[in-house]
């Protein structure tokens, strides 16, 4: 376990030494980062906009007590959207659709020796093929998360006025009410470092497959397993030393 | 001339290569030969640095490249061409990008129109001047291979290493990416090392062979010499391609093997 982590840490250094030109990296970059957005928008509107309206429809479930307004229904689905359910979930469904894709096409290049036809052009492959991927995803990732607050809040909005359990007045009352901006930075924050802890580790997994198809379908397994266990460990220790 | 000196290499307790000492020359097709699983690709990646030997050296034309400065060796690294045995083809790029690939990495200051025709260049000189626009996953075997001779070759290379280039051919294909690695080697003046098992590419393009069995070098020899070789591991390896037995005979006989072996045709 040490020696992994220790591994990794290696990994990401041989990335940032010896870096090939800062423009070829750029570009690179904007292309992961076009490839990863447009690979997962649909995904990722299709979760959050059911995720807020099946969160919208359960808290009106819950909320019996005729006491409580009605707007606290849009209060709360703002509340849990922006603060857990659209970075969180978003970067978990991301971890599926991203990281697999990161280690599967690392993991073929490798097998492939494609990774070797980098190494002996004295290119630095992790530099030319890992950091832009990583510096892709920390790009798209927050992009991604904010879509999916927006849908969120719209999938709530739809789900409750549609449903009746409360007018769209009270609804948007409710998401007006008492709006602390820090949340949606701290979503932000957390989004920024899902995006590296799920790029970096499925690289990781990705880069050292060694081989054939089979391998190369286990580090994406793997990949996907492991960046979702480091999202909700991340979760935990962020909510509690930045709340 | 690369110089390989005393070459260790082990993976856990396994020795796999045991003091490989050979040298291979300029404007040669330098051949290893050995069967499969004796360290062939280990000493190849050896020679380009992808692995680093335990112990021993390996000089190119006198500048030492194990365990120098690495300015040096990437110096070295970037006079080096390599086709490897799946040929290895970027499989986002198509065939123009793929040979463009090196030029635009390595030599950051030729124009674009310049590269355009280094490109051009390099691909009509494998044959393939009409496929830069297709996918490598479009592309037969064959192709393939030259589309790596391509991409090898475009940096101008003054080493050009083949892990197998004729693996998973047919015996026709076989021999016209042979000749197509023979003629580039000694037009431009490369030093070639090229890795096979292949009985054929000896005898076709063999101008210096080294024998490797078990990770050592057993015998070392131009391709006339070879059917002669008296080192036992090395005649059993030989001869157990019916072809060779056949050569030898017709040798013997005082027949030559030029008036058997017909010209192939010059297209892909
Ligand atoms: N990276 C590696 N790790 C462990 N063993 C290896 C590695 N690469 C090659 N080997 C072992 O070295 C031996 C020689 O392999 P190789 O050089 O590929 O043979 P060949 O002569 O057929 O090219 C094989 O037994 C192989 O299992
Ligand atoms: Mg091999």
């Amino acid at each position: 376990m040490v020696k992994v982590f220790g591994q990794f840490l290696l990994f990401l250094q041989s990335m940032l030494v010896r870096t090939e030109r800062v423009k070829v990296i750029w570009n690179r970059t904007l292309d992961e980062a076009v490839l990863i957005g447009i690979d997962s928008i649909f995904i990722v509107s299709i979760v959050s906009a059911f995720i807020g309206a099946v969160t919208c429809v359960q808290i009106a479930y819950n909320l019996i007590n005729p006491l409580i307004p009605k707007s606290t229904i849009g209060y709360m689905v703002r509340e849990m959207t922006i603060l857990e359910l659209a970075p969180t979930i978003t970067s978990i469904v991301l971890a599926g659709k991203v990281g697999s894709s990161i280690a599967g096409g690392l993991g073929t290049m490798r097998i492939t020796e494609q990774i070797d036809a980098l190494e002996v052009m004295g290119i630095n492959s992790s530099n030319y093929l890992v950091l832009p991927r990583i510096l892709g995803s920390i790009i798209t990732f927050p992009l991604l998360v904010i879509l999916a607050m927006v849908l969120s809040i719209l999938g709530g909005y739809l789900a409750g006025t549609l449903s009746g359990a409360m007018t769209a007045q009270e609804y948007v009352e409710g998401i007006r009410d008492t709006f602390i901006p820090y949340n949606i930075v701290f979503a932000l924050i957390k989004s920024v470092v899902f995006a590296f802890l799920v790029s970096a580790i499925s690289a990781y997994r990705g880069y050292f497959t060694e081989g054939g198809a089979l391998e190369v379908g286990a580090s994406s397994t793997t990949a996907v397993t492991h960046s979702i266990i480091a999202i909700l460990i991340g979760d935990f220790v962020l909510a509690y030393t930045l709340l | 001339m690369i110089e390989i000196h005393n070459i260790h290499k082990s993976f856990g307790d396994a020795p796999i290569l045991k003091g490989v000492t050979c040298t291979f020359e300029t404007g040669k097709c330098n051949l290893v030969l050995g069967g499969s699983g004796t360290g062939k690709s280990v000493l190849l990646k050896c020679i380009v640095g992808l692995l680093k030997p335990d112990i021993g050296s390996i000089t190119f034309d006198g500048t030492v490249f194990t365990n120098n400065k690495i300015e040096i060796r990437q110096e070295i690294r970037k006079q080096i061409g390599m086709l490897f045995q799946a040929s290895a083809l970027f499989d986002s790029m198509n065939v123009f990008e793929n040979v463009e690939f090196p030029l635009r990495m390595l030599t950051p200051d030729m124009s674009r129109a310049e590269r355009r025709d280094r490109v051009e260049f390099c691909l009509k000189r494998v044959g393939l001047e009409a496929a830069g626009n297709k996918m490598p996953s479009e592309l037969s075997g064959g192709m393939k291979k030259r589309v790596g001779i391509a991409r090898a070759i475009a940096p101008n290379c003054t080493y050009l290493f083949c892990d197998e280039p004729n693996s998973g051919l047919d015996p026709l294909t076989s021999i016209k990416i042979d000749e197509l690695i023979y003629e580039i080697t000694h037009e431009y003046n490369i030093t070639t090392v090229i890795i096979t098992h292949d009985m054929n590419s000896v005898v076709e393009i063999g101008d210096h062979i080294v024998y490797l069995h078990k990770g050592q070098k057993l015998w070392d020899g131009t391709k006339d010499e070879i059917l002669n070789a008296q080192v036992p591991e090395l005649k059993e390896f030989i001869f157990s391609s019916s072809l060779v037995r056949a050569a030898k005979r017709i040798e013997m006989e005082g027949g030559s093997l030029e008036e058997i072996r017909q010209e192939p045709s010059k297209d892909i």
